[in-house]
């Protein structure tokens, strides 16, 4: 028997380390990775709370995340590539302007 | 006792994957913990019975996304970042913060929420049962996921083409 707590726990620091990357990176790609931990964290809470109340919604939640995030992927990923073309660069310092 | 033990063995593989995708400086190490902590996830997904999850979580996550990670990354030949201005501002400022944020988290969590213990495989998540829910209850959200997946796929398609053949298409239509 493990605390449900213990899982709760577990996904906050995965939630945390996500949002402490998203703040201290300066390569996109490691930010837009460090996007992906925090929905992570955010799923494993979802299927804690599913056990917690008995109910099975958690886990349809959980898979809409993952499309959602994958959705997210792969238009991120293509502004990346879209970005890296005009500037030639992957660290945000450098992405100021919306406009080249 | 199983329980516990699977539980911390996988749980600390996980947030060691986590701290090592922020320690990490060149993306693809990064990338390779976030896989670690994705097949560690569906481990955990596991002990709590969610088989159908865990399985998903491997595929999709672990399989389809970090491989479009991985490719972008050989694609634009990243290398290690410089450290800047920006992120001792944000070390100095956000890393407190958030050590803040998640004591109070940890200390509500563990001391004062009335959660119950689970089980080992606590969650009766056969597939076919969450079939039924998503294709009962759930189906107009499933419907609109995939409008949106549609226009994911074709807005990635229109963002990463050549600005050169995007014209070519607009002169032959």
């Amino acid at each position: 028997m493990v605390p449900l707590s213990y899982y709760l726990v577990l996904s906050a620091i995965l939630f945390a380390c996500g949002v402490a990357g998203f703040l201290i990176k300066r390569n996109i790609i490691t930010i837009f990775m460090s996007i992906e931990l925090m929905l992570n964290g955010v799923n494993l809470s979802f299927v804690a709370f599913a056990v917690e109340w008995d109910k099975l919604s958690g886990q349809v939640f959980v898979f809409f995340v993952m499309v959602v995030a994958a959705a997210e992927a792969a238009v991120g990923l293509a502004i990346i590539i879209a970005l890296f073309r005009t500037r030639e660069t992957l660290n945000i310092d450098q992405v100021n302007l919306l406009k080249l | 006792m199983l329980h516990l033990i699977l539980f911390s063995v996988f749980g600390l593989v996980c947030v060691a994957g986590a701290v090592n995708l922020v320690l990490q400086r060149h993306p693809i190490n990064s990338a390779l913990s976030l896989v670690v902590v994705m097949g560690s996830l569906a481990v955990e997904y596991l002990l709590l019975g969610a088989e159908f999850v865990a399985a998903v979580q491997v595929i999709v996550y672990a399989g389809a996304i970090m491989v479009l990670f991985v490719f972008v990354i050989m694609l634009l030949n990243a290398g290690e970042e410089e450290h800047s201005e920006g992120s001792r501002v944000a070390w100095l400022l956000g890393v407190p913060g958030l050590l803040a944020f998640l004591v109070m988290i940890c200390w509500v969590l563990l001391i004062h929420a009335n959660i119950r213990e689970a089980p080992l495989g606590a969650l009766p998540g056969h597939p076919s049962e969450i079939a039924q829910l998503l294709f009962h209850e759930f189906l107009l959200p499933f419907e609109v996921t995939s409008v949106l997946v549609l226009i994911a796929i074709m807005g990635a398609v229109v963002l990463a083409a050549k600005p050169e053949s995007v014209q070519a298409t607009k002169k032959e239509s």
